[in-house]
């Protein structure tokens, strides 16, 4: 919505605010402004001006010379005879010098004064912020003190005042600019002193879709009274429409309402000046009487109507009724469009003669020739229109007003309106009546008056009498004997006491509610168990340098191939967008790796170094395909990482997380098989017998398609499986009061033995007095056995009640040496 | 005689302890004077030829000398270790110019930075911070929230739909529903969490962004209530001195319905090209539980009432610490992420 203020204070006459307060105010009571222009900016110093002498420039075969009657202007705006360009000769007269080609003698026109501004040039480029200065000079010898302006210059269009040019000056019409004072200001004689406002209406208030809706608030937020336009018809038509027509809604579904009205001997030509401005400041053109007035009602009341030229409607009749499939239709653009059994039509007695509530049709087109006119104002169902306007691929003013759902007894007073501007400005005869077809309209709603629950509601003290206040300024009255609210029928949105309570709280302001806490029984703030995990996965990655990324949840069917899955990979099983915003956007992720390498790549191309970079997210698993039922939405970990670093480091910050989250036990890592994933760099990670996740190196192969050129590791873990182990209770276990016994046990180890095993024997046999064992040498090549290697580790025994004696280590030791050998395993010399 | 053997003893231990350079010249000293050879330790020997009623008072005399002599070893050997520590600790200057060595930290997404301050407010004010589903039902995205199926806000246009019945979340609103169909009252909770919407990727728009929902459910929860609670969260997230301001507007699942703004942290409230002269920065939308609402949760509005509101993270984020392009926040250029 874009309206004049001009327009909205023809309802509220005692409006007076400036722009700036209009602003604030309609946006704090509801009515949210977006934006307002004022449509005289840049404007100064302009008058009306008659031109009483024209002569061709002596020097210049383009230039005209004119002289100028701009009355008491003259003297006022400090004009002598040393500045007139005239040297005094003429009462009130300057002298200026114009390329345009368009001006008579007896002309008036809005002349821009020395020292003026206009808004913009007839150049078609967007107007300057300031304007432009007008000075007094000389054109090619000759003074001219002045500029006549074209109306591009004064900051409107061409199109809004018919009649004017573009490259010439605009002159008044005939008989308004007689009418006007010489000397007077010539951007109030255009009407250009008002302010466009454009809202914000949101989807409940239909009713604010028009002029006679924004008034309506705008009264109540000011405190203004309302000026609703007088409407009495003369009704001089010599028939009854249904004398015309006859009309039948069979589809009564779609429609609520049909008004029909015959309009005799109609004249067209141009509507007059004052409509013309309130169509122009809305950005509407005007094209003549009979087209200016549905614009004119459609925009005041929100109602949009349509005229047909009667005489090319076929067998007296219209007849509402859904289109078939397959049929099609040429509106009045000239276009032929496709329709369905779920487009609404208005037909005649034989064939179709307009899209309801969208386009009428070519053949009933209203054209200079017309005699009479059969005006429509009737109430379609806004979600059909919204959808038919849709399918078909037109939205127009009107489809665009019918899809709000439209109010049906505003039908019948928009109606009078249209019929009488039709009287008021000569443009046709009405029908005695109209033919109007509806089943019962739907009765006022009353709302039961409850003013201790709206003020409990709200938490406010608002006294009876000024809620009715409030209700009274909006139109909807008290029934005192049932103490009820009676909503008039525009106000759709209010159903109950709840909206009762907005109505009170947004007029008497929303910033005059107190404000207050909860004063309710008090609960405990908390994050969900699987939060604080997440939190915890979050401290220990920063610990380690990891910084956190967020990648999109959908990403491109293409990643599979990518990682080089196979292609009965459960991967694969992915969750589609039905219209997604493209193929690349199009499955719901079911691993994060794929987000966390694009991350990484996009890192690698600028050239950073030594990226760690860890992730929190869903994998969104269906349990059947097509999606019937929620999908299993798990959190996943993942980290990735290329610079500094190896495959031991990663496993180092896997390691620390589970510790963290109290899972105190070992993981156990097993060679694992992930085609993404370096063949001899990958573990599958397993806690108490549940897998957790993986860790890796990337398979070279993927780091290509990921333009990745760099060794890069990841590591992810299954959030959910975390939180079956995670615990932070801590038990205090107490310090080791008594001494341990160290021993190194230096090995010679066949190669395929990992390190894991020789673990799992010093776990097996250590007995309870093993505290810690630590790997401190390892070394493959020359001075050990072909096909070995050396290991070396550190034991660590103590008993935690007394004091070890050397020979029980002896025995522990001797146990693993024993395990041992069963690997294989040689003590080093 | 053996005093005079005395006065020699120290004068020459005085000699050798002034000459003395190291820690080894005065060991040597002290094996010549005070050890078991040494010349010292020799008068005591001697001490068998010393008349019987003499030998208190020479034995006495033999003890001072060494006392002396210990002392001005001690006292010399003292002033080397001295002199050497000094030598050292000079020799080991550093220049504390030299650039600090560092371990580099990871940082906290922008998002889960404005996200830990929203939850600390909220937790603080005894809320629960739940989870929801993304993937979710048309009922709890829409329906349930008084959008019927003809709404113009469930075209395709806005929602991204993987079946008939099953989209990807618009809203976290639908966690309100899942909250209240638990049938547990008081509800004081916050849910923060991803949602879709059909928006191509620019400077503002993101397909994928993220919502904080609040609601609370109880006996006489008011609009003042909600005015209050968001006032606080307001002046937790951006500074004490925030004011707020509420307009109302329209959600179909609240009523009373009205958006807030803050003021503009930059200019407090003056007006200036961060809040494009407003003087005031829309923030979020909130309002009073509908009715209807409750009602198809099986909660009697009549006897509870509740507020709920929705808060875009990234729009706090963005606004907070001044991000130009919402692309960069899921770019994870590491040269973004360290700023935070």
């Amino acid at each position: 919505m874009n309206t004049p203020l001009s327009w909205i204070r023809d309802y509220v006459p005692d409006l007076t605010c400036t722009d700036k307060e209009y602003y604030d105010r309609m946006t704090l009571s509801g009515t949210k402004v977006e934006s307002w222009t004022r449509l005289d900016k840049n404007c100064e110093k302009i008058v009306v001006g008659r031109v009483e002498e024209l002569t061709k420039h002596p020097d210049a075969d383009h230039l005209f010379v004119t002289r100028l009657n701009i009355g008491r202007a003259y003297a006022e705006d400090g004009y002598t005879a040393e500045t007139d360009g005239l040297d005094g000769q003429y009462e009130n007269c300057i002298q200026i010098c114009t390329s345009a080609q368009n001006l008579h003698v007896g002309d008036v026109v809005p002349v821009c004064l020395n020292g003026g501004k206009v808004a913009g040039g007839h150049d078609g480029l967007e107007p300057p912020e300031n304007g432009f200065k007008i000075k007094a000079g000389k054109m090619r010898g000759l003074p001219s003190v002045g500029m006549m302006c074209g109306i591009t210059e004064l900051g409107s269009d061409e199109q809004f005042y018919p009649g004017s040019i573009n490259d010439g000056i605009y002159i008044f019409p005939k008989e308004y600019g007689d009418s006007l004072e010489l000397g007077s200001d010539a951007v109030e004689a255009l009407g250009l002193h008002d302010t466009s406002f454009e809202y914000e209406i949101t989807s409940n208030r239909v009713d604010c879709y028009s002029i006679l809706g924004i008034a309506r608030e705008a009264t109540v937020t000011f405190g203004v009274p309302f000026k609703a336009p007088e409407v009495q018809l003369r009704l001089e038509g010599e028939k009854e429409t249904k004398d015309f027509i006859d009309v039948e809604i069979e589809a009564k579904d779609l429609c609520t309402r049909y008004i029909a009205c015959a309009i005799t001997d109609v004249k067209l030509g141009p509507s007059p000046w004052w409509m013309q401005r309130r169509l122009s400041n809305y950005g509407i053109r005007p094209i003549n009487n009979l087209v200016d007035i549905t614009n004119f009602v459609m925009m005041e009341y929100g109602q949009p109507m349509h005229a047909y030229d009667y005489d090319t409607l076929h067998g007296g009749k219209i007849v509402v009724k859904r289109a078939k499939d397959g049929e099609k239709f040429t509106t009045l653009d000239g276009q032929e469009r496709n329709l369905d059994s779920d487009v609404l039509m208005i037909a005649d007695g034989d064939r179709y003669v307009g899209l309801a509530g969208i386009m009428g049709g070519e053949d009933s087109m209203i054209t200079g020739g017309v005699k009479t006119v059969l005006l429509e104002s009737a109430t379609f169902n806004g979600t059909n229109i919204r959808k038919a306007s849709k399918r078909i691929g037109m939205r127009t003013d009107a489809s665009a007003i019918f899809e709000k759902g439209l109010d049906p007894y505003n039908a019948e007073a928009a109606m009078d309106r249209a019929c009488q501007l039709f009287e008021e400005l000569g443009c046709g005869k009405v029908a005695k009546s109209y033919v109007d077809v509806h089943d019962e309209l739907p009765a006022l709603r009353r709302i039961p008056f409850e003013p201790e629950r709206i003020n409990a509601f709200l938490g406010t003290s608002y006294t009876k009498e000024h809620m009715l206040e409030i209700f009274r300024a909006e139109e909807l009255e008290y029934d005192e004997a049932t103490n009820e609210i009676i909503i008039p029928s525009f106000r759709q949105d209010l159903r109950q006491m709840c909206d009762l309570a907005e109505e009170c709280a947004r007029f008497d302001g929303y910033d005059k509610v107190p404000s207050t806490l909860p004063r309710s029984s008090a609960t405990i703030g908390r994050l969900t168990p699987m939060m604080e995990i997440e939190n915890a996965a979050r401290d220990i990655c920063m610990d380690y340098g990891y910084s956190e990324a967020e990648t999109f949840s959908f990403e491109s069917p293409k990643v599979f191939d990518a990682l080089k899955l196979p292609e009965d990979d459960p991967l694969r099983r992915t969750i589609r967008i039905r219209n997604p915003l493209g193929d690349d956007y199009s499955i719901m992720r079911t691993t994060p790796i794929p987000g966390m390498l694009q991350s990484l790549a996009t890192n690698y191309n600028r050239k950073n170094e030594n990226v760690k970079l860890y992730q929190l997210g869903k994998v969104y698993l269906a349990k059947e395909l097509p999606l019937v039922d929620y999908p299993d939405e798990r959190e996943q970990l993942v980290l990735g990482f290329y610079g500094n670093g190896d495959f031991f480091n990663l496993k180092g910050v896997v390691e620390d997380f589970l510790r963290f989250v109290g899972m105190k036990d070992k993981p156990v890592y097993t060679r694992s098989d992930k085609p993404f994933l370096h063949p001899g760099r990958q573990a599958a990670i397993a806690y108490d017998g549940k897998e957790l996740g993986f860790l890796g190196e990337m398979h070279p192969d993927v780091l290509k398609n990921y333009g990745i050129g760099a060794r890069a590791y990841v590591a992810q873990i299954d959030m959910p499986t975390i939180l079956e182990f995670a615990s932070f209770v801590h038990h205090f276990e107490g310090i080791a009061k008594f001494p341990a016994i160290s021993r190194d046990l230096s090995m010679v180890v066949p190669k395929a033995v990992p390190a894991g095993e020789i673990e799992a024997v010093f776990d097996r046999r250590g007995g309870k007095i093993l505290e810690s064992y630590s790997l401190f040498d390892i070394y493959e090549g020359a001075q050990v056995k072909e096909g070995c290697k050396s290991m070396a580790y550190n034991l660590t025994f103590r008993n935690k009640e007394r004091t070890l004696a050397a020979d029980e280590v002896d025995k522990a030791m001797k146990k693993i040496l024993n395990g041992l050998e069963g690997l294989g395993i040689e003590l080093r010399a | 005689m053996i005093q005079e053997d005395l006065e020699r003893i120290r004068e020459e231990a005085k000699e050798q302890i002034e000459k003395a350079v190291s820690s080894d010249d005065i060991n040597q000293i002290k094996v010549n004077i005070l050890g078991k050879k040494g010349a010292l330790t020799a008068i005591l020997r001697g001490m068998k030829d010393v008349a019987k009623e003499d030998r208190p008072k020479v034995g006495q005399l033999v003890n001072e000398t060494r006392e002396k002599i210990e002392q001005a070893l001690a006292k010399t050997q003292a002033e080397m270790e001295a002199k050497a520590q000094n030598a050292r600790l000079s020799a080991e200057t550093i220049d504390v110019t030299l650039p600090a060595k560092r371990m580099e930290r990871g940082h906290l997404h922008p998002n889960q930075v404005a996200l830990r301050e929203i939850e600390e407010i909220f937790i603080g004010m005894g809320y629960e911070v739940v989870d929801g589903p993304e993937v979710e039902k048309d009922y709890y995205n829409f329906e349930a929230l008084n959008i019927p199926a003809d709404h113009p806000a469930k075209d395709e246009q806005d929602t991204f739909y993987i079946n008939r019945d099953m989209l990807l979340r618009t809203q976290t609103s639908g966690v309100q529903i899942h909250e209240m169909e638990k049938g547990r009252i008081p509800i004081r909770m916050i849910a923060p969490g991803r949602v879709y919407r059909a928006d191509e990727v620019d400077a503002t728009h993101s397909p994928v962004f993220h919502q904080v929902e609040g609601l609370v459910v109880d006996k006489g929860i008011t609009f003042a209530d909600l005015k209050g609670t968001l006032a606080e969260f307001a002046k937790g997230v951006f500074g004490e001195e925030t004011k707020v301001r509420f307009r109302p507007h329209h959600f179909p699942f609240t009523e009373p319905s009205a958006e807030m703004d803050i003021s503009c942290f930059k200019c407090g409230g003056k007006g200036c090209s961060f809040c494009k002269n407003e003087g005031w920065i829309e923030i979020l939308g909130c309002g009073m539980v509908h009715p209807h609402v409750l009602e198809m949760c099986h909660i009697d509005p009549e006897e509870y009432s509740g507020f709920a509101f929705g808060i875009g993270l990234e729009r706090i984020a963005l606004l907070k610490y001044e991000i130009d392009d919402m692309r960069l926040l899921y770019e994870n250029d590491i040269r973004f992420l360290r700023q935070f």
